[in-house]
């Protein structure tokens, strides 16, 4: 059976060439970034080396990027450490209503230590309001956080706009890239952005391995305590191996990224052009200003979890938004907050795709989705067979 | 040589039943029909019954929900087929939970949906025909079409 994986939002494959360039980090060269020996001098040199390529690829200064574990613990540093720093000036944080679990979560601890979150609407394909992000911010209004493009729908925001009334207020403006980074080019001075969040794990790099841009100049708190590691930011012993990982995959990135993005947008186009044949299924988010490789649906009558299921029986991996699939049974907050009612949520389907997708594993997904789709709407009581 | 099992979120009875689901379908001259709808989740369960000597000589039911919510459909109508409509009433979550091999404790409300949907079938039998309702039938109705106008709202 031919397996065709259409979860790359969830995570990658690590790229061959990233673990080689991982592998001696782990074994020769294992010194730690701390130690005055040629060991250490060596790993210090592959860190700061590293910090050079993820710096220059959104066209940061070396000394404004630090690395930690995650995105989540990125998200973490920034919310927490921006709102603590500059507390004087005031206590309201805004950020949208479609953001990833690691922003709504912080903010929502944020709030029993007395901080105030505005949550900003979007429109149906997904879009925050440029209007109603002006009209939010007030004087004690610390820090902006607006994801860059969306996990689940693929919605690309209007960052650069964003951005500019951050800075016309003189606030700071944190995005989460962890979608868009390695996809989308980024400039960090163009778009006005004092703040963004990184995965390794999102292209082809390592899991474990995230990073922070923080401009220079930023008052921010660090999350961790220590020895002082990454400029006071982020104190634990460096993983070298990782984010030799993470810079050898945005090297990459830097290289491929355009050709890529090209090949997955008509990928992509192709399978949505394709899918929506299938009767009464719907596109959710926007039908072109959306991730390229990000294709997210809603079928009627049918329930996501059985359908991602039964799609993996027949080697198609996809992902759901239906509040079956949840922990929390409740539908997907992004398919919610565009307009989507419980039942429709319940449908949905996430298909994105990757490096190693061609258009013959689309074909072969276009083939089994209506056979699966058929057999679950046999067996629902909403009719439209 | 040792073979790598696949890995599967449910039970091997489960993915049995959902794979294959029994009695699927609608029955058009049914003597009774009950519907149910899941609160917590929004999944929807609809039966159809045939009563012959006050046993349910045929059943068949539709789902719209997740695999254990499908899983739950198929194995209750091969559970209560042939009983009589006592005795299917008897059927409990448990019973279900048991015989399916096991759910996770998140998806306790699904086989619950299943059980509800039957009870409103044998409820809507009983009405139609003029026979008396036990009260414990009766309640267990109130609950049910309580259930489902809060989904209906939500759904507005």
């Amino acid at each position: 059976m031919r397996k065709v994986y259409l979860d790359y939002s969830a995570t990658t494959p690590l790229d061959p060439r990233v673990l080689k360039a991982m592998q001696p980090y782990f074994t020769e060269k294992f010194g730690n970034t701390m130690s005055l020996h040629t060991l250490g001098l060596e790993a210090a040199d592959a860190l700061e080396k590293s910090r050079e390529t993820v710096a220059s690829f959104m066209k940061a200064q070396n000394e404004e990027v630090i690395f930690n574990c995650s995105a989540t613990e990125s998200i973490n540093f920034v919310l927490k450490g921006i709102a603590f720093a500059n507390r004087e000036k005031g206590k309201h944080i805004i950020t949208s209503s479609i953001e990833h679990h690691a922003v709504l979560e912080t903010c929502r601890w944020l709030k029993t230590q007395g901080f105030e979150i505005t949550y900003l609407p979007v429109d149906k394909y997904g879009f925050v309001n440029l209007v109603q992000l002006d009209n939010a911010i007030r004087d004690d209004t610390i820090l902006v956080s607006i994801m860059h493009a969306n996990n689940e729908i693929g919605t690309i925001e209007p960052i650069e706009e964003i951005g500019r009334i951050c800075s016309d207020h003189e606030i700071y403006f944190h995005t989460d890239a962890v979608q868009s980074f390695g996809k989308l080019s980024i400039d960090v001075n163009k778009m006005n952005i004092d703040l963004l969040s990184l995965s390794a794990h999102k292209f082809y790099g390592p899991k474990g391995v995230g990073a922070t841009f923080i401009r220079k100049g930023t008052k921010i708190e660090p999350l961790l305590h220590g020895g002082g590691h990454e400029f006071n930011l982020r104190s634990s012993t460096v993983n070298v191996p990782g984010i030799v990982g993470l810079a050898k995959a945005v090297e990459l990135r830097k290289m491929e990224m355009k050709t890529e993005a090209k090949r997955l947008t008509e990928l992509r186009d192709y399978l949505i052009k394709n899918v929506l044949k299938i009767e009464n299924s719907h596109l959710n988010g926007d039908p072109k200003i959306r991730l390229p490789n990000n294709a997210n649906f809603w079928f009627s009558f049918i329930e996501g979890e059985a359908l991602v299921v039964e799609l993996s029986s027949h080697g198609v991996y996809g992902s759901t938004g239906s509040a079956c699939s949840s922990s929390t049974l409740e539908p997907s907050h992004v398919l919610t907050a565009i307009g989507l009612k419980h039942e429709e949520a319940h449908g949905s389907l996430r298909l994105s795709l990757g490096k190693d997708n061609s258009k013959a594993d689309i074909d072969y997904t276009l083939k089994v989705l209506p056979n699966v789709i058929k057999r679950l709407r046999k067996i629902s009581p909403f009719k439209g067979k | 040589m040792r073979t790598m099992k696949t890995p599967s979120l449910y039970s091997k009875e489960i993915m049995k039943h959902f794979k294959h689901p029994k009695n699927i379908g609608i029955i058009k001259d049914a003597d009774g029909i009950g519907e149910a709808g899941n609160v917590v989740c929004g999944d929807i369960m609809k039966i159809y019954i045939k009563v012959k000597n006050n046993k349910i000589a045929d059943i068949k039911a539709e789902c719209f929900g997740c695999i254990v919510a499908i899983a739950n459909t198929s194995l209750l109508t091969t559970m209560v087929k042939g009983m009589n409509l006592k005795d299917a009433l008897e059927v409990t979550k448990d019973d279900i939970v048991k015989k399916l091999g096991g759910v996770p404790p998140l998806k306790y409300h699904c086989s619950l949906l299943a059980i509800d949907a039957l009870s409103e079938a044998i409820y809507n039998y009983y009405k139609k025909n003029n026979i008396p309702i036990p009260e414990k039938l009766k309640d267990k109705h109130e609950r049910i079409q309580q259930s489902i106008e809060s989904i209906e709202k939500r759904a507005k």
